[in-house]
């Protein structure tokens, strides 16, 4: 097969289909950069996961003296040195739980300054009104509940909680925001695909004359079929082109300039560079083989030998 | 090199059949006509012999294969010993009468050097020397049917099939064309050729297959169109 020829008429197809190829291009650019994105998002989900997981925290908040009055939990008043002492001695004895950390009230006034230092709140709170606590490190994160129902209602204790049910609406915010780019990039995708497969018909519709005379003197269907194939390659990889940009301008300005979220929520580890740089070879892949695929099932049906 | 055995041909939703149990023998270097009025199967011959179609009923060898037994990629390999002319030149109107035939040649893989040597061979063997670099759209009628006939020789077909090539022509360019088809016949190239030309098929004095309504109605050494015309 001669290259300039097929070239040649590669060129002359994608031009004559001007706004066609470059709605193709569009939109396979669109659903393929939420395809990246959406990969890249469960994978800072999992990345995130991975950082809380390690830190996880059981905490066993206990009763303080203005808690006495407040709460029903704590009717039989703040928590003595015994109870503390005994609530100490059975986490100890308990097999799931890795270490265990107190913190004073003061501590948790410390903490509670630095988090929330400049709340309007935290100016009209004063150490005593803080718990005290049993920050729980546990060696299977899951079995929260063993400690949530060995201690909750004892004296003295306030309430367990459990800090990765809290983590849990987020990464489940997370996912919702993922499925939901999952389900734009399908449909965007499907725009994609019947655009390509319109494009195609148009163009071996336009180019009737031309196939007509490549069938009559024998060319075979493969060289007939190829020149559309790869104008369908080649806006496709355009668009996975332009994806794979979106994807990198996007990261930077999100995460490291612009937003500069990497700056802002220090406590989150974002995704970084390597793991966007793996999705690209895929899209590429995508881009190029999704079109080339929908033009030759398009062809099977327009263009007959 | 045609050879048609009890063939029938019904297209689909229809009941009439285009074709009704015709049955023929077409040798090498023979030069015949395809005769008959509008509907009365001609094309639908042309197209068997092509293989656009294939029959319902019967067998069609054509350069010694039956080609209901040819898959269908085979069909290019077949198609490249046969010439095709049509009525309507089907010139591609945005390349150069070189261009033309070249195409004939480069969609089948010939090379560079293959196609410079035998397009205008070709295009002298025509009497188009001198316009290679020519738009169709300049030529008269009868010099499109001269490109087209390049273009469906330059590859050396084995069988030439022209569907009504003078239709569109006046009846002196036709002469023209007539003769340049015979030129090509006397190489040794089988031709078939359909047509309305009364004129023509009187002065050739070649074979004459007349079919009407599907049928074969007459099959006549040496010819003339018809006597009802």
């Amino acid at each position: 097969m001669r290259a300039q020829f097929v070239l040649s008429e590669i060129g002359v197809g994608l031009r004559r289909n001007l706004t066609m190829t470059f709605a193709v291009i569009v939109s396979v650019a669109l659903s393929l950069a939420l395809f990246g994105g959406s990969l890249l998002m469960s994978d800072q989900v999992s990345t995130m996961k991975g950082y809380w997981y390690d830190k996880v925290n059981v905490s066993i908040f206990l009763c303080n003296k203005s808690d006495a009055q407040s709460d029903v939990n704590c009717a039989k008043g703040a928590v003595t040195e015994d109870q503390k002492k005994q609530i100490l001695a059975d986490l100890h004895k308990m097999s799931i739980v890795e270490k265990v950390a107190y913190e004073s009230q003061d501590q948790a006034y410390k903490h509670y300054k630095e988090q929330f230092g400049n709340s309007p709140l935290a100016s009209s709170l004063t150490p005593d009104q803080m718990q005290e606590s049993y920050r729980i490190k546990l060696k299977d994160p899951q079995k929260y509940q063993v400690i949530a129902t060995a201690f909750n209602g004892r004296d003295g204790v306030q309430s367990v909680q459990d800090q990765k049910g809290i983590l849990d609406n987020l990464f489940q915010l997370l996912n919702l925001m993922n499925r939901a780019a999952l389900g734009v990039m399908a449909l965007m995708l499907l725009v994609a695909l019947l655009l390509i497969v319109n494009t195609v018909r148009v163009s071996a519709f336009s180019r009737r004359r031309e196939t007509g005379i490549m069938r009559l003197v024998g060319a075979s269907g493969f060289y007939i079929q190829a020149p559309f194939i790869m104008e369908a390659a080649v806006a496709g990889l355009i668009g996975g082109g332009l994806a794979c940009v979106f994807l990198v301008v996007g990261r930077y300005f999100t995460i490291d300039h612009g937003m500069a979220l990497s700056a802002k929520l220090t406590l989150i580890n974002f995704v970084g560079w390597d793991a966007v740089l793996t999705k690209l070879p895929l899209i590429l892949a995508t881009s190029v083989l999704m079109p080339a695929l929908a033009a030759f099932f398009a062809l099977r049906k327009y263009l007959k030998v | 090199m045609i050879r048609f055995d009890n063939v029938s041909k019904v297209y689909p939703k229809q009941t009439r059949p285009a074709l009704r149990d015709v049955s023929l023998e077409v040798e090498k270097g023979e030069f015949v006509f395809l005769v008959g009025s509008s509907g009365s199967g001609k094309s639908t011959f042309l197209r068997l012999v092509l293989r656009e179609e294939r029959c319902s009923h019967g067998q069609v060898h054509v350069l010694g294969k039956d080609l209901a037994r040819l898959s269908n990629w085979k069909v290019p390999q077949m198609r490249r010993q046969l010439g095709t002319v049509f009525q309507d030149f089907r010139l591609l109107p945005n390349k150069t009468v070189a261009e033309n035939v070249a195409f004939a040649q480069e969609v089948i893989g010939k090379s560079r050097g293959e196609i410079r040597k035998s397009v205008p061979q070709v295009l002298d063997l025509v009497g188009l020397g001198g316009k290679e670099d020519r738009m169709p759209g300049e030529l008269s009628g009868g010099e499109q049917q001269r490109v087209a006939i390049a273009r469906a020789f330059v590859n050396r077909p084995k069988l030439l099939i022209a569907d009504e090539p003078t239709g569109n022509l006046d009846p002196q360019t036709s002469v023209g064309i007539m003769k340049l088809l015979d030129r090509i016949n006397r190489t040794g190239t089988t031709v078939i050729m359909a047509t309305h030309d009364q004129n023509i098929v009187d002065q050739m004095r070649k074979r004459v297959i007349e079919l009407e309504k599907g049928r074969l109605v007459r099959d006549q050494a040496r010819g003339v169109y018809g006597y009802q015309h």
